[in-house]
């Protein structure tokens, strides 16, 4: 592209803060040296002090600011626009959320403070515990997770310790079922977990393949991990008879509470027989993904798994107040123990309840029912514009929250893979459905507009994807090209993961 | 290598890995075909194992790493590794641009030669690849 | 809508797909919903019954601590920008975020004095147990061997992972505050996989980082003529970042894989999350470690630009072969992080280390003066000092508290060891003055003096 036809933010070069400033340059002012002066190497002992100094920026405030505010530029959001990622729920975030994380009861909250001058916390983390445990359908709760994989790999970890406790020191059983539709976590948890993973067929409708599952289904099997609505966006209604199955070996059933935002009000995990979920505070109840994160992963459990929960739980004490309650992790206790320090991403809480407080239970129900509304609607305005010859509905008619198209036509009579399509979206505004997964649909496209989107919003977004293939069809290069008017262009991935520049190299 | 190849002189195991055995079953080359390269896409990263290594027939005893996918390299035969290919760490691509010949991995003693007999030669693996 | 779809109603939608077996009959009992204003004073009303450090004069530690965060960094982290995206899967449209993690993992790589750091992971202790996991990938043994100054947390997160790795974790113990050398050497032989240690330690106490490094690659016997061969254990070290412009770094001194709790580069304490976990490792590490990792390259026009990379070690493309499955990483905590380390800068980082050896050295001392209050060792200490006191702790914590005042950690409260009874961890800031700690010394030592009187009292015998 000649200098003329670039954007301004592709004309910019990338520098990091690292290639800015100057020596003696600085934004911190540190407090005086208000004790006495003591000898150096009384402090310290020369042995164990550093001898060069990281080489950190020495930048102005004004230059910090400039910088970052400047490379905020260059990224898509949601408050800026359409985000039909699948499986991510990106749904807007309310920012009075952001007011209360910031009010210093909370923010300012230390994590040790003692129980009696935290009372307001543990009271939100309570009825955070019992609103989480509603929407479940189970009725105990550990906010402890620090985000859905490891919310998922304490579902896995209390599996265990359960088969163990009631194995009673003899054979137990080694394996976890996945659907070969199943989110790449699940996979990776159960191994760090000790298990083997054992995929499950998936059949012509796009449920679990019960015949597989009866197959599959032995002593052997630890758990079964599912997500409902799966991954396709569809709601499988085999899942009692999947819950009878495993339960029938002993087994435990695990819900992938990532797509929980189809079925709140409507269904709960609960009642469709599972034992554990786990919710992610990041998808259904707007804690901000945060450019990757943060997040939170509470887990809800049933009567039989509860007694492993992790430590510490959120106790009502028998005065009305509340404290964290660690007994459990003394000897005696069946408690898998700590997944990590203190009690879990408490700003995260502050957000969900907030959020959870806003709508009430018709609310959240109506949230569900608006996403699954905005799916269809949005599956048959692509219907409408001609869009499903070359993107055919991979499984079924209709979707919960989220619809999976296969763009395998569109590859072969127009030359574009679902890669090019979504690059081409980034043109037009919009950032692209999610790509590539699942593995088992060909050229995948996985799109949940969420409730919070417009109609007009839809609308348009069928409309830029019936003019892209219509494009393709005069000239597919134009797709395979893109994007074109991005901050950057397409980016050599080949080359970052050959030789891997993973930091600024400094003098 | 654009088109779908699969040598004649070789021998196919079906986790699509090839062996090229010595005239006198002593030692064997090793690869993958071109089947498992085109589903990996670029490749960016090999890590051979250590001569010495001992390898077992099916098993896997390496790592194809893609920007995509990561693959293990499965044994077709039994054997004593006694030379790899460094020149894939500087240029792991060539195990795209020529699979059976630049590209190859490891050069193994053999320590059982007749498990020959379980592999497949090139029509019976494209049989496969096909079906 | 409706009649696009070719529905009749909405609840169509659902009795096609979800079975009426499975489908709630009545309303989900919550609280009926609330506008904006009720629920920012319900909210607020909360947080009222909340003690923050601005409420009372703060020497909480013990993983999480008051630094004062400037107001630039809840700007930069407030913005849509920031805030809202979501994991740079598109990077054309995500350079923001790809390049703050670059400068975030340049950032952890100087202060850690190690090649490669990924774009963070959850937080302390459980990147700990991540880093047990590259140990294990790395060399397949079974034995963690850990040393009883790390955080009670990240010992006892370690040991719940442990299980499902089926690793076992073997402890050190400590003597005169540090951990015990010839314990350690003996503990560490050719069946250990990772040997962890905290630098500083949970008792506030610096250690000999290079010693232990050093007698951890001696002690794995077997092979290698250098005693540092393949069959090394991994050399795990969980830092705090805010002592690093000050102590010799994790690279310097012969550690594998750095570790740390990143709370306290300019994040919020939040109640104790979220905050973020930073994971560092020499170079031969690189494919083994878990979590995101920003890479550098070009676009088709030659633009400099950023891209994940590595992705396949990360759990969506191997699977079951995964180096985790860590998916989230705490992009806006790290961010937080790495704008505040351009706003200490080079030699902010290391004022103000010395500012905190110094006042925690003056803490120490005026706090040891104290009748009933010794100091648990005598090593140096660099931000956080340990005192043991000859009286009920509880009480006498229950008095400064009257007084406004919270002066630290009950250790055995969190951590449940025995020889832990009475024992204090008091954590100094830049926030925490000279004149707070006069204050502190003058409370601590009013309570303390008190509850030996009242327990001198009730032991002459004086009837119930």
């Amino acid at each position: 592209m000649s200098p003329l036809e670039q954007t301004p933010l592709q004309r910019e070069r990338a520098r990091t803060i690292f290639q800015k400033g100057a020596p003696g340059r600085r934004a911190f002012v540190c407090p005086e040296l208000d004790v006495p002066a003591v000898d150096a190497s009384e402090l310290l002992p020369e042995r164990f002090r550093r001898r060069q100094p990281p080489r950190l920026p020495e930048v102005s405030e004004p230059e910090i600011v400039r910088h970052y505010v400047g490379i905020s530029k260059r990224n898509f959001d949601l408050d800026s626009g359409f985000y039909p990622l699948g499986s991510c729920t990106m749904k807007h975030n309310p920012r009075l959320h952001e007011r209360v994380a910031a009010l210093p009861g909370n923010a300012r909250l230390h994590p040790l403070q003692d129980a009696e001058r935290a009372q307001g916390a543990l009271e939100l983390m309570w009825n955070l515990q019992g609103a989480l445990a509603e929407i479940a359908g189970l009725p105990h709760v550990s906010l402890q997770p620090s985000a859905g994989s490891h919310g998922e790999l304490a579902g896995v970890l209390l599996t265990r310790a359960y088969h163990e406790d009631r194995g009673g020191g003899g054979r137990v059983p080694n394996k976890v079922l996945t659907p070969d539709t199943a989110h790449g976590t699940n996979p990776a948890t159960v191994t760090m977990a000790g298990y083997e993973v054992v995929k499950l067929a998936t059949d012509a409708d796009g449920g679990v393949d019960l015949e597989d599952l009866r197959a599959k289904a032995d002593t052997d099997v630890a758990c079964l991990m599912l997500t409902n609505p799966n991954t396709l966006g569809l709601f499988d209604p085999n899942i009692v008879e999947i819950a009878e199955i495993v339960h029938g070996v002993g087994a435990t059933l695990y819900y992938d509470g990532a797509n929980l935002n189809a079925v709140m009000g409507v269904s709960r995990p609960g009642d469709m027989g599972f034992d554990i979920v786990h919710f992610n505070l990041h998808k259904s109840f707007t804690q901000p993904h945060g450019g990757g994160g943060p997040g939170s992963g509470p887990i809800a459990v049933s009567d039989r798994v509860a007694p492993f929960l992790p430590v510490p739980l959120v106790a009502q004490r028998e005065d009305g107040g509340y404290e964290l309650d660690y007994g459990r992790g003394r000897a005696g206790s069946k408690s898998i123990g700590r997944l990590r320090g203190f009690h879990g991403n408490y700003g995260c809480f502050v957000r969900a309840y907030a959020y959870i407080r806003s709508l009430g239970g018709d609310g959240l129900t109506d949230v569900s029912e608006a996403a699954v509304l905005n799916a269809n609607y949005l599956l048959a305005r692509l219907r409408q514009q001609g869009v499903a010859e070359y993107l055919p509905l991979a499984y079924g008619q209709l979707c919960m929250h989220e619809f999976v198209l296969s763009g395998g036509p569109m590859r072969q009579r127009l030359q574009i893979k679902t890669l090019d399509l979504a690059k081409r979206l980034l043109d037009f505004g919009f950032h692209p459905p999610t790509v590539y997964f699942p593995l088992l649909v060909e050229e995948a496209l996985m799109v949940e507009p969420t409730e919070t989107e417009t109609r007009e919003t839809l609308d348009a977004f069928a409309e830029a994807i019936a003019a892209i293939l219509k494009e393709a069809a005069a000239d597919p290069e134009i797709a395979r090209g893109a994007p074109y008017t991005t901050p950057v262009r397409r980016l050599d991935e080949v080359a970052a993961a050959k030789r891997p520049i993973i930091r600024e190299a400094l003098a | 290598m654009a088109e779908a190849s699969y040598p004649p002189d070789l021998l196919y195991h079906p986790e699509h890995d090839w062996a090229r055995i010595e005239d006198d079953d002593s030692q064997a080359t090793l690869g993958i075909t071109w089947y498992a390269q085109d589903a990996l896409g670029e490749v960016v990263f090999f890590e051979p194992p250590a001569l010495g290594t001992i390898l077992a027939k099916d098993a896997p005893y390496a790592e194809v790493e893609s920007v995509k996918a990561v693959s293990d390299v499965v044994a077709p035969l039994s054997g004593e590794v006694v030379e790899v290919n460094h020149a894939l760490s500087e240029s792991p691509g060539t195990i795209n641009e020529d699979p059976y010949g630049e590209g190859w991995l490891v050069k193994v003693r053999l320590s059982a030669p007749a498990e020959r007999e379980a592999l497949l030669d090139a029509s019976s693996y494209k049989a496969l690849l096909a079906g | 809508m409706l009649a696009v779809i070719g529905v009749p109603t909405l609840a169509e939608i659902f009795e096609r797909q979800v079975p009426a077996a499975v489908r709630l009959q009545r309303p989900l009992a919550l609280p009926d919903g609330l506008g904006e204003q009720d629920v920012y004073e319900h909210l607020r009303a909360l947080a009222e019954r909340n003690s923050s450090v601005e409420d009372e004069l703060s020497f909480l530690g013990a993983g999480m601590y008051d630094h004062y965060v400037p107001a630039l960094v809840d700007m930069l982290t407030e913005r849509s920008e920031f805030l809202t995206p979501y994991t740079p899967y598109q990077p054309e449209i995500s350079q923001g975020g790809l390049q703050a993690m670059f400068e975030y993992q340049t950032a952890i790589s100087e202060l850690t004095g190690l090649p490669v750091a990924n774009a963070s992971v959850y937080e302390g202790p459980s990147a700990v147990a991540a880093a047990a996991y590259l140990a294990k990938l790395h060399n397949g043994r079974r034995r963690l061997v850990v040393s009883a100054g790390l955080h009670p947390h990240s010992i006892q997160t370690l040991r719940t992972y442990a299980h499902g790795y089926d690793m076992e974790v073997a402890e050190v113990p400590l003597r005169d505050g540090v951990t015990d050398p010839d314990a350690w050497a003996r503990a560490i032989d050719e069946r250990a996989s990772a040997a962890i240690f905290a630098q500083p330690n949970f008792y506030g106490a610096v250690e000999d980082a290079a010693a232990l490094s050093a007698a951890a690659k001696a002690g794995a016997g077997a092979s290698g003529a250098n005693g540092a061969g393949a069959d090394a254990p991994v050399v795990i070290a969980q830092v705090d970042p805010i002592t690093l412009g000050v102590l010799a770094s994790p690279g310097e001194c012969g550690v594998d894989v750095a570790v740390g709790e990143g709370q306290p580069l300019g994040n919020r304490l939040d109640f104790g999350g979220p905050s973020f976990g930073l994971f560092a490792a020499r170079e031969q590490y690189l494919r083994r470690m878990p979590g995101r990792i920003a890479g550098e390259t070009v676009d088709v026009d030659g633009r400099r630009g950023f891209v994940l990379t590595l992705q396949t070690r990360e759990q969506h493309i191997r699977r079951e072969k995964a180096t985790s499955n860590i998916c989230t990483s705490q992009a806006l905590n790290a961010l937080a992080g790495v704008v505040y380390l351009a706003w200490l800068g080079r030699r902010g980082i290391v004022e103000l280390g010395e500012l905190l050896l110094a006042r925690t050295h003056y803490a120490r001392e005026r706090l040891a003066a104290i009748d009933g209050v010794e100091p648990l060792h005598s090593q140096p200490v660099i931000r956080e000092l340990a005192l043991r006191l000859d009286a009920d702790l509880a009480a006498v914590r229950r008095r400064c508290a009257l007084a406004g005042v919270n002066p630290g950690v009950d250790v055995h409260a969190l951590g449940d060891r025995p020889q832990d009874r009475g024992v204090l961890l008091v954590a100094i800031t830049e926030r925490r003055t000279r004149q707070d700690i006069d204050r502190l010394a003058e409370v601590l030592g009013a309570a303390v003096a008190a509850e030996r009187d009242a327990a001198a009292t009730s032991e002459l015998g004086v009837p119930a």
